[in-house]
């Protein structure tokens, strides 16, 4: 399980601070909400995590180590967004990554490996409730199932950590109550730290076992381009914890 | 009454409203030249459609006195022969330079200014140059075609590259992509159809450019055709040939539509 340490992390867009002095730690396999008033950086937070983005200040360790500037297959994410791809059938965007890491020229498996890959695809789709649509592109699949199948892309490298970044927004509150219960689900078994970014503080306390909220101190309106958001509250979520580490992994290692 | 903008033609309607421009033009010239024609039967610049169907007789059916030829076949062999090559190249070119251009900063930062400038470029400018360097034959005809719609092609694909959702860059990085991976899977996929489409933006503009080259030095083609008869003021030959080249245009934008939802389903497959 990983460890995640932000230390006094800045990020400045021209002359305007965005995030100031940002400073905690996500005990390894945590599942921490991100909560906070819109425009406030929460999106640029998840993308300095990704390393899509570099701190303009301070930096992020992963275990100890200072995380790489550009996306790797250790942080996965789900955006709310544009997270699959529309020309693959769902099958085909969650055996992509196994393919990526099988095959380095084409990017494509031949014989067993691909019937592994396949096989361990189909078995993260049906986790995620999506056996039945492996076969359709993602404009044939309605909002709730084009989230969960990002999720089951996501996982199905095993990330160390997952980021995402109001993955839930667009959902109506049955399907939401159904992709959580498959959320936490999926964090006990894999273990992951999770990063989850919303606008709905009961989702947030729900799923979270930290709430971390990001916000402006000063508000008067000449101060609001020289000062950022900084954690404001930030609150364990009381009968929550960890979840011990399983003797075995339920999911077979199927990536890498 | 409703809004003008809310009142849709039922599809039979609609095929009938279709047809309306088409015959129209079709009547107005049968009228004008029937008028020219009572007044002087010789009139060369409206035939009559019995003139016009002896000449596409002559034409497509019967060969040269000459060469043997049926020539409106072999013109239209040598044209799309020209065509296909020219547009092959540039497509080929458009394709690998306009992606290279869309996703690398580097490549973008080299060549984003220079391809500007040479889509500047008058293509037909550089015909002579394009005559005096690489002679009169073919391969002039195919640069022109190349040279001249490349531009376009590369800087479209190039801003369609970069329309890519940078979500789905950055997702599969964390899938664990490289650039060559990203490049293969996810964004050549997506491109082909688009770059389908500005091929069909630009296959105007190719038969402009066979066509102009046609005129000035060749000895087949439709386009040699129609400035050679146009010395003879033969318009019973002229109006079926520019006919002809606007039925094969037609054709072969309908050939690269069908491909398109072929090859592409996932294009057109649900709410998209
Ligand atoms: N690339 C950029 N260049 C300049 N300013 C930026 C850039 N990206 C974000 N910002 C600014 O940073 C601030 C925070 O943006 P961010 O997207 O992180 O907000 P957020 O907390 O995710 O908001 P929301 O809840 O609405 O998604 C905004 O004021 C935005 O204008
Ligand atoms: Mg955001």
């Amino acid at each position: 399980m990983t460890q995640v340490t932000v230390e006094n992390l800045w990020k400045v867009y021209g002359d305007q601070t965005v995030l100031e002095n940002i400073n905690f730690t996500a005990e390894p396999g945590s599942f921490i909400s991100l909560v906070g008033p819109s425009g406030c950086g929460k999106s640029t937070f998840l993308r300095m995590m990704l390393g899509d983005e570099s701190p303009s200040r301070g930096r992020i360790l992963i275990d100890g180590v200072e995380l790489e500037d550009e996306p790797s297959p250790d942080r996965g994410v789900v955006f709310q967004k544009y997270s699959v791809f529309p020309h693959l059938t769902a099958l085909q965007n969650v055996m992509l990554g196994l393919e990526f890491g099988g095959s380095p020229f084409l990017a494509r498996l031949r014989g067993k490996k691909r019937r592994a890959a396949r096989a361990a695809s189909l078995e993260m789709l049906q986790n995620v409730g999506l056996s039945q649509a492996a076969g359709k592109y993602p404009s044939e699949l309605s909002g709730g199932m084009q989230q969960r199948l990002a999720i089951a892309q996501a996982l199905v490298k095993k990330p160390k950590i997952l980021l995402l970044d109001e993955p839930f927004g667009a959902l109506d509150p049955g399907i939401r109550a159904e992709v959580h219960d498959i959320m936490l689900r999926l964090w006990r078994e894999e273990r992951m730290t999770i990063f989850m970014v919303t606008h709905d503080l009961s989702e947030a306390f729900k799923l979270g076992t930290r709430v971390i909220a990001f916000d402006r101190v000063r508000t008067r309106p000449e101060e609001a381009k020289a000062y950022g958001a900084t954690v404001t509250f930030d609150l364990k979520v009381d009968g929550k914890s960890v979840p011990p580490a399983p003797a075995e992994p339920p999911l077979k290692a199927a990536a890498q | 009454m409703r809004r003008l903008i809310n009142r849709r033609p039922d599809i039979a309607t609609r095929f009938g409203l279709m047809l309306v421009p088409f015959v129209i033009v079709i009547i107005v010239y049968m009228v004008a030249s029937e008028a020219r024609l009572s007044v002087n039967p010789n009139d060369k610049l409206l035939p009559g459609w019995s003139s016009i169907s002896a000449a596409v007789e002559r034409m497509a059916f019967q060969p040269d006195q000459r060469t043997g030829n049926y020539l409106l076949w072999t013109d239209t062999i040598s044209s799309l022969t020209r065509l296909g090559i020219g547009v092959a190249i540039a497509t080929l070119i458009g394709g690998v330079f306009g992606i290279l251009q869309g996703l690398i900063p580097y490549w973008r930062a080299t060549f984003n200014s220079f391809t500007a400038v040479l889509s500047m470029i008058p293509p037909l400018a550089l015909l002579p140059i394009l005559f005096i360097a690489l002679g009169l034959g073919e391969l002039s005809k195919v640069a022109l075609i190349a040279i001249g719609i490349t531009p376009f092609l590369i800087r479209d694909l190039a801003l369609r590259t970069a329309e890519i959702p940078h979500e789905e860059i950055i997702k599969a990085q964390t899938l664990g992509a490289s650039t060559w991976q990203i490049i293969l899977r996810v964004v050549v996929p997506q491109m082909l159809p688009r770059l389908i489409d500005g091929l069909r933006f630009s296959l105007g503009a190719a038969w402009l450019f066979l066509i102009a080259a046609e005129a000035i030095a060749s000895d087949s083609g439709l386009g040699y055709r129609i400035f050679l008869m146009r010395r003879y003021l033969a318009m019973d030959v002229i109006l079926p040939y520019v006919a002809w080249i606007t039925f094969l245009a037609f054709a072969l934008d309908l050939a690269l539509r069908l491909f398109q939802r072929v090859a592409f389903p996932w294009m057109f497959r649900g709410r998209a």
